[in-house]
């Protein structure tokens, strides 16, 4: 079966490959989509705060939709196409991958981990965002740090596994944790809310943004060390080099003009639609590490 | 499209030292669980209430009326919310922390999903007992039964077999309604279908996989209950021709 879809995929691409070169000059995959449907469809989430999401009149923002909206731009000029059509589709973190590989979506901007088993599917730009897997808990309940943890019930989202972090962790190997898992983040912190869980072990940012959500923000904490670092990368079509390349030169651009930084500020150190919440969230040394030093390599 | 497909995957370890074909077991493990346990107290508390809304008696038939329209108009996912979020704030508090730190999950699962199904079997058992001549009760009572002998003896053997298909659709939901109950936290097929997807990004293989295991989880279901049909059917009465 995979060898003759492997075998179907060459003679594919290989056929796609020879038509478009007599007629134009070679472009090939998503850019040539783009020129030949004269639109690019721009993947969004509808509710990963801050990065991609609905505001109040249901446009998707975000820090991620900015620096995309960087990207078409780059993506115009390369194909000297200034009224590049740009279409918007909602993605959740079920069906990202199959549209990105079904040609629904041509670039997603969202909250998307570069991980190497996703690297299978689809390709990745530079790290945009790098997060940190941490814990929230109650400010009472008095936990500090992973072994506090032994015996207590803690809360993840389906989707990721907290015991094997903890566990992976040195402070955590002693340990025995019960895990209860959530619908979604707002289900998994309800959980520590009501008092279901001790804690929830989540992206430190998306714990951020639910915190500061909350009835009363200050009874939270995040705390703890980090339990994995997780870059997050635009996700491209496999094996799309020239698109990858446009997109990668757009990022790094931002990111050494200091553009990307004022971005940063703009979602995450200042007030933000819909509620005019400030998350407050400092840049992390990892993350100005990665606007340094652009890389795209996936975690494990 | 150019997916990539790997059926090894399956035989590949997780993070937690099992391999996914062995996650994908014991979402089966939970799910089978989940669905026979609230299927028994469907049964159960649904033939009761089916009963007691046949009833002569007036305040049994309201207490059954007014179970069936709350149970019945309230989405499931939402009454599972209600059992493992709400409820748990509303008794007292010492109560309430155990409903949340030790009470095991699928009880909560299992209260939710086997009331909401019991709303619909009570319909039905209902309707049964009313598809009867009323004749049935008359003779029964005639030949000296008391009211609770003519259901024993009399109307309820002759109900349950002209709602046996019926019984059997609602004994293949509660295997797909139980699929609602990852909400509440309990580890069956479809939380273990997306936890695999999560990890694994191999949405395609793990999708056909899991949708044949509920379709024979149903299906295995629909066959039994077709064999207690055949074998239960009483020749030349009712509907003579069912349950082929």
């Amino acid at each position: 079966m995979r060898k003759s879809l492997t075998a179907l995929a060459l003679s594919l691409s290989i056929a796609g490959l020879a038509a478009p070169a007599q007629a134009q000059a070679q472009l090939t995959g998503t850019l040539q989509k783009i020129k030949e449907t004269g639109s690019i469809t721009v993947g969004h989430r509808e509710s990963s705060v801050p990065f991609s999401y609905l505001d109040a009149d249901q446009k998707p923002v975000g820090y991620a939709m900015d620096l995309c909206a960087k990207v078409v731009d780059a993506v115009k000029s390369e194909l000297k196409m200034p009224n590049l059509q740009v279409k918007y589709q909602a993605v959740t973190s079920q069906n990202r991958i199959p549209l990105m590989q079904n040609g629904t979506i041509d670039l997603e901007c969202g909250s998307t981990t570069n991980s190497v088993a996703r690297q299978q599917q689809v390709g990745f730009s530079v790290h945009y965002f790098i997060t940190s897997v941490r814990m929230a808990v109650r400010k009472d309940s008095g936990i500090k740090d992973i072994g506090d943890l032994n015996g207590k019930p803690v809360a993840t989202t389906t989707g990721t596994t907290s015991d094997a972090l903890i566990k992976q962790n040195e402070r955590g190997k002693h340990i025995d944790v019960k895990n209860i898992y959530g619908k979604d983040h707002a289900d998994s912190f309800l959980m520590v809310e009501s008092g279901r869980a001790a804690a929830f072990v989540m992206d430190d940012i998306l714990l951020a943004g639910l915190i500061a959500n909350s009835k009363n923000p200050s009874d939270f904490a995040i705390v703890g060390p980090s339990l994995r670092d997780e870059p997050y990368g635009v996700m491209v079509r496999k094996d799309d080099a020239p698109f990858k390349a446009v997109v990668d030169k757009t990022l790094i651009g931002l990111m050494k003009s200091g553009e990307a930084e004022k971005l940063y500020t703009k979602w995450f150190m200042n007030p933000i639609p819909p509620r005019n919440v400030n998350l407050n969230f400092p840049m992390s040394p990892a993350l100005k590490a990665a606007f340094a030093s652009p890389s795209d390599k996936g975690v494990e | 499209m150019n997916y990539h497909w790997d059926w090894q995957f399956f035989f590949q370890e997780a993070d937690d030292g099992l391999k996914y074909y062995e996650w994908v077991i014991a979402g089966l493990g939970w799910t089978t669980a989940v669905s026979l346990a609230s299927l028994a107290v469907a049964l159960l508390l649904g033939s009761v209430l089916g009963v007691m809304r046949t009833t002569p008696t007036r305040w049994l038939v309201a207490i059954g009326d007014t179970y069936v329209d709350l149970f019945r108009n309230i989405p499931l996912i939402v009454q599972l919310f209600l059992w493992f979020f709400v409820v748990p704030e509303l008794v007292p508090d010492k109560i309430g922390i155990w409903m949340k730190q030790d009470l095991p999950y699928i009880v909560t699962a299992v209260v939710g999903l086997g009331l909401y199904t019991a709303a619909r079997i009570a319909e039905q058992v209902k309707s049964g007992i009313n598809a009867l001549p009323r004749g049935q009760r008359f003779a029964g009572l005639a030949l000296g039964f008391t009211e609770w002998q003519t259901y024993r003896y009399v109307r309820l053997p002759m109900a349950y077999r002209i709602v046996l298909p019926a019984l059997t659709s609602e004994s293949m939901n509660i295997f797909k309604n139980s699929a609602v109950t990852y909400a509440v936290g309990i580890l069956e097929l479809y939380f273990q279908y997306k936890q695999i997807i999560e990890k694994t990004s191999q949405v395609l293989e793990i999708t056909i996989v899991v949708t044949m295991a509920y379709f024979m989880l149903a299906f295995v279901m629909n066959r039994m209950l077709a064999f207690v049909e055949k074998r239960t059917r009483v020749p030349g009465l009712i509907s003579g021709t069912g349950g082929k």
